[in-house]
């Protein structure tokens, strides 16, 4: 396949004895989105926060294996400068509850002390809350705190919050799990307009969500990714038994 | 239907019966505010409130001193305390499982238990000896330990309260960790770390013990930390304990501000947990 962004090689992740992912090498295509599916519990949320480094702020976690970003071994890099560069995006939609929806998609310059003076500022919240499709909806009340707004457009601010600082890769961590299904299909419409400029590599136990919005597919089992490969063929024409058994709702 | 009848007629026995009891616990405080608003309301006027006590025999006078004393304590106390709580409260939350976090929170509720006077008797041991005299300073310092655990409690226990997931998305921009601390989670928590402070001011303004030795009181008008100053409870006091009729009217005053004083930060507390309250 075309240009890879983002390379596991060996791959394993643990918390203290417990090895919640097993030796997993894939690769994720630059632009596209990858869908990692996979039961509860079966490690896609704890391989998704290796990739920017989120895993190791838990107590005894610690990992295995090498991760590569353009070819850069991740865990030789800041960890601040890495999730500057890889986004993310949680099941909860978690705006500061503190500032405005202004302040909190220009969160990740202002309190990492960049400052791009108010004209600049103004036009990145501008480009990010269209990015995210919130906008429209929230032109007006730009100076309300973030906490005001309903769960969907809450969750569209963190998107325009991750999207602000221009990553090159956006992790979203079941996205759409808290909301509703109108807000849900608002969410999944953006991230397939988001490729643009980002990848997005997005967790999911929702293999309808997978098909409607992936690319790429990846399909965890027991901390084992069992399958990876085109979203279609994958649906179509499974290799493995298991993953069969799990995109016809026998497992999972 | 005999047994529904039973049934409803031991639940509204129960209901009374609990409306009665609580009326009876509210009694003994609004005869208390009642009692002291009685008393002490007829007494205050311009000149109470801005000038000194007169000498005995002379009628007039005021509490001015002890109204500046008290302030100059609790500006002495919050001032040690409010970092310091804050701080050790971050810690607590932070780091849980840390030896220091275990310590501190056994010497919280340890500390919240020890009577007030054994605190003066030390704030006079430790500091009032060591500088040779009686002073404002040693009155907030000895202050500042009666506040600490409710400051250092009431931040740890907002902290506690605050969702992962905020930390995690600050983490997940790039932003380092002091400013996550500093400017998503200690905002986040600031409705309840000033509720503890309010809380822990209000606790101190009354306290009487602990400035026996150490603020020792002043009947004149000091704004020098490094002397005695006066305080509202020990004006209380000394002029309730002493024999003078003037002197019980003053004691009386003084109470009824310094219960409108409690009383205002109580409920300000209340404000500010209603008004600053942050949805997540």
């Amino acid at each position: 396949m075309e240009n890879k962004i983002l390379k596991t090689e060996g791959l394993s992740a643990f918390y203290n004895e417990n090895e919640a992912v097993q030796n997993v090498s894939v690769s994720f295509p630059k632009n596209e989105i990858t869908a990692i599916m996979g039961p509860s519990g079966c490690g896609k949320t704890t391989f998704l926060r290796c990739l920017n480094r989120m895993h190791e702020l838990t107590d005894g976690a610690s990992i295995d294996g090498k991760i590569l970003l353009n070819g850069e071994n991740l865990n030789e890099l800041e960890p601040i400068k890495v999730r500057r560069q890889i986004g993310m995006v949680f099941q909860h939609p978690n705006p500061f509850p503190t500032m405005s929806i202004f302040n909190n998609v220009i969160a990740g310059y202002k309190l990492n002390g960049i400052d791009k003076g108010e004209e600049e500022f103004r036009w990145i919240v501008e480009k990010s809350l269209k990015e995210a499709g919130l906008w429209e909806e929230v032109k007006n009340d730009l100076h309300k705190k973030g906490a005001s707004l309903s769960g969907g457009q809450k969750q569209r601010l963190c998107i325009a919050r991750a999207l602000a600082i221009n990553p090159e890769i956006i992790l979203m961590d079941e996205p759409t799990s808290a909301l509703d299904p109108v807000a849900t299909k608002h969410i999944e419409e953006l991230i397939g307009n988001l490729t643009k400029n980002v990848t997005v590599i997005l967790v999911t136990h929702n293999m309808s969500q997978a098909g409607r919005v992936s690319d790429y597919a990846m399909f965890m089992y027991l901390g084992e990714m069992m399958e990876t490969g085109n979203t279609d063929k994958m649906f179509t024409n499974p290799k493995k038994e298991i993953t069969e058994k799990f995109l016809t709702g026998k497992i999972g | 239907m005999k047994n529904i009848e039973k049934r409803k007629l031991k639940n509204s026995v129960f209901k009374y019966s609990t409306v009665a009891i609580a009326i009876l616990a509210l009694l003994p405080l609004f005869f208390i505010i009642f009692y002291v608003f009685r008393k002490g309301l007829p007494v205050i006027n311009w000149e109470f409130l801005t000038s000194v006590p007169k000498s005995i025999g002379e009628s007039g006078g005021g509490i001015l001193n002890a109204m500046v004393g008290t302030l100059m304590l609790v500006i002495i106390a919050s001032a040690i305390a409010v970092p310091i709580g804050i701080f050790a409260g971050v810690l607590i939350s932070e780091h849980p499982d840390n030896i220091i976090s275990k310590m501190l929170n056994l010497s919280v509720e340890i500390l919240q238990g020890i009577p007030s006077i054994v605190i003066g008797l030390i704030g006079y041991i430790w500091i009032v000896r060591q500088m040779g005299h009686f002073s404002a300073l040693s009155g907030g310092i000895t202050l500042s330990i009666m506040m600490l655990p409710m400051i250092i409690k009431h931040t740890k226990e907002t902290l506690e309260l605050i969702p992962d997931t905020l930390k995690e998305s600050a983490y997940a921009l790039g932003i380092p960790y002091y400013n996550t601390l500093l400017k998503v989670i200690l905002p986040s928590g600031l409705s309840g770390i000033f509720t503890g402070i309010l809380l822990g001011l209000a606790r101190i303004a009354g306290e009487t013990a602990p400035l026996l030795f150490t603020a020792f009181g002043n009947s004149y008008l000091n704004v020098d930390i490094l002397k005695p100053v006066a305080a509202l409870p020990l004006l209380i006091y000394n002029y309730a304990t002493s024999p003078y009729q003037e002197w019980h009217k003053i004691s009386w005053g003084a109470s009824c501000i310094l219960v409108i004083f409690v009383l205002t930060l109580n409920i300000i507390s209340r404000l500010v947990i209603k008004k600053w309250k942050i949805k997540y």
